[in-house]
């Protein structure tokens, strides 16, 4: 079993009397792929939500490498390495998606601002040196031949290409997708698995929420069930799949087809 | 291509006293000169950050006003017989204290109002430009209020020991605004250029993605707020040097107004673009005022504005500079690095 890194411990949200959340509890371990899945409504946007510090939980805690996550703005839990991509707004849509990486290695480039404004020697190695990595980022998400184009004029698909590298841009530890093939086709799907194991593999950690079941039963090395705020299984993509209670709450028929 | 085209405009403006002699004309450079040194001040918080500062002649004015105290010394009683006593200092003193003084306000309107933003910050920047104006008026002993400040002196210029230049006469003023003016549009270029420039970008684009990147919001938008009241504070010190004389009228609204009007039609977001719109709207006044009567004037003057405007909705640079070959080709220098990383591989 390897090293826990995030871990949610009885994590509870509610807006007024509605729970959106409630006994949210489970780790991701270092190297893993997790997805959390579960229908619309189910609490999944919410949950990363509170990992990610746009939103305070209720009760309960989310720890991240030991360190405490609730209370901390956003920008402080990106600092410790924890980065989220967006549902819909996943890019900064009137840059171009070279600008775009540009904008995402800012945590990269902690120069103060009058060796910034004098454009002293250290300025200038450290722009180029983030214009070098940000080309590199571009190139290796497949994007070079869009690196001048407007992010916003991207088709929904390269958007979120675009949107994973400015997120790879701030050096993550761990990575949480959100969503991130609604909107591809089949091709650029595959395309984007093959993409996810390959940043598993340069050593960053994974959780994912995703829709697309074949998808997700083909990337996870465990899968964690939502419905209605809580968690009704958790376990290997094979247990999920044989799970009745998952079966009956959200996979239907599709499941035993993926 | 760009950056020829900055050096021209400064040559052109740095030759203008060599063709121009007319005083009355040279003076309303000046004045345009130390707006223009606002609006680009203005635009870095509107134009970069998105944030519309609708106090930012206060903090001109604050820069004006501490410029000139320094300048001249005051004496104001604070409790029985306890005086503060200021003995004047050098204007150039005065001038580097406007901006610490201008910029340190723009750090408390930063950390006030940018935890909430948008239209809060409109109502505080506006609010906070009131308030000095009646502290400005009030408080007599201190700035004689309604009386105004007078005789404040003229900058002087030099090093011990090479002896001493006083910056009387409108060319020598000329010159001090179009230097001041070239040293802030500097700062402003390199600031938008450097990642502290992203940032601002990133958060005016999408904040909450900027944000899940790892941008501060509040330092970087106080940061900007920091810079911009510095610099507005400098144009204010060189306006109350060169015009010798300020009331509190200098608060007014119309003059922030002014200042939002230069950057938007000349662009904001663009560099430039405050100065075009600046000389434009500047100047605008005095051709117009041989020509027709007062009331007409200012009829003209809001039709050129809403004629510009509709034609060009993003502003005269924004929208024109593609079309001559000056805009900032993006990302130019990203093919570059690509195909030199790319062949390094090879």
């Amino acid at each position: 079993m390897a090293e826990t890194v995030l871990s949610i411990e009885h994590v509870g949200v509610q807006f007024g009397g509605l729970v959106a959340l409630s006994d949210l509890d489970f780790t991701v371990g270092e190297g893993q792929i997790v997805s959390l899945i579960g229908p619309n409504g189910a609490g999944k946007t919410t949950a990363f939500n509170v990992m990610t510090g746009f939103l305070d939980p209720t009760e309960g805690m989310v720890k991240y490498r030991g360190a405490v996550l609730n209370g901390l703005k956003p920008h402080e839990i990106a600092d410790l390495g924890l980065i989220r991509t967006f549902q819909r707004t996943s890019v900064f849509p009137r840059d171009t998606v070279f600008d775009n990486v540009l904008i995402g290695l800012h945590r990269q480039g902690k120069l103060g601002l009058v060796e910034a404004i004098l454009g002293l020697p250290r300025a200038r190695a450290s722009e180029r040196a983030q214009r070098e990595r940000a080309a590199e980022l571009v190139r290796w998400i497949g994007l070079e031949a869009r690196a001048n184009d407007l992010a916003g004029s991207l088709s929904y698909g390269e958007q979120r290409l675009v949107g994973v590298a400015l997120a790879l841009a701030a050096q993550p530890s761990m990575l949480l997708l959100d969503e991130p093939v609604s909107g591809m086709n089949a091709s650029e799907t595959h395309t984007f698995v093959q993409l996810i194991r390959n940043i598993r593999d340069r050593g960053v950690t994974i959780l994912l929420v995703e829709h697309d079941m074949p998808m997700v039963m083909s990337v996870s090395d465990r899968i964690v069930v939502l419905n209605y705020g809580r968690i009704i299984a958790a376990g290997a993509p094979e247990t999920i799949r044989n799970d009745p209670a998952v079966i009956e709450a959200y996979l239907g028929q599709g499941a035993k087809r993926a | 291509m760009n950056q020829i085209a900055t050096l021209i405009s400064l040559a052109v403006f740095a030759s203008v006293p060599l063709w121009l002699q007319d005083p009355y004309l040279l003076n309303a450079l000046i004045t345009t000169g130390i707006f223009i040194i606002g609006a680009m001040s203005l635009n870095l918080l509107l134009g970069f950050t998105g944030q519309l500062s609708l106090g930012h002649i206060a903090f001109f004015g604050i820069g004006a006003y501490v410029s000139a105290l320094t300048s001249l010394g005051f004496d104001v009683g604070i409790v029985g017989d306890f005086h503060i006593v200021h003995v004047p200092w050098p204007p150039i003193v005065g001038f580097v204290l406007a901006i610490v003084i201008s910029g340190f306000c723009g750090y408390l309107v930063g950390r006030l109002s940018f935890s909430v933003r948008g239209a809060y910050f409109v109502i505080v920047t506006i609010s906070f430009a009131e308030v000095v104006r009646l502290v400005a008026l009030n408080w007599v002993e201190l700035t004689q209020g309604p009386l105004a400040l007078t005789n404040i002196p003229s900058i002087t210029v030099g090093l011990p020991g090479l002896g001493y230049l006083v910056l009387k006469t409108k060319l020598q003023n000329y010159y001090l605004v179009l230097a001041v003016a070239a040293a802030a549009y500097f700062l402003i270029s390199r600031l938008v250029h450097s990642h502290f420039g992203r940032a601002m970008r990133g958060l005016m684009e999408n904040e909450t993605l900027a944000v899940a990147v790892g941008i501060d919001v509040t330092k970087t938008l106080t940061l900007a707020a920091v810079i911009s009241a510095g610099i507005a504070g400098a144009a204010g010190s060189l306006y109350a040097h060169y015009i010798r004389i300020i009331d509190p009228d200098v608060f007014a609204f119309i003059n922030t107004v002014t200042m939002v009007i230069m950057v938007v039609s000349g662009g904001k977001g663009s560099l430039a673009g405050p100065v075009v719109g600046g000389v434009i709207f500047g100047l605008l006044p005095v051709f117009l005022r041989p020509v027709m009567p007062p009331e007409a004037q200012w009829i003209t003057y809001g039709g050129v504005l809403i004629l510009i405007l509709f034609v060009l909705p993003k502003g005269i640079v924004p929208s024109l500079a593609p079309r001559l070959g000056l805009s900032r080709a993006k990302g130019n220098k990203a093919v570059k690095v690509t195909e030199r990383t790319a062949g390094e591989r090879a």
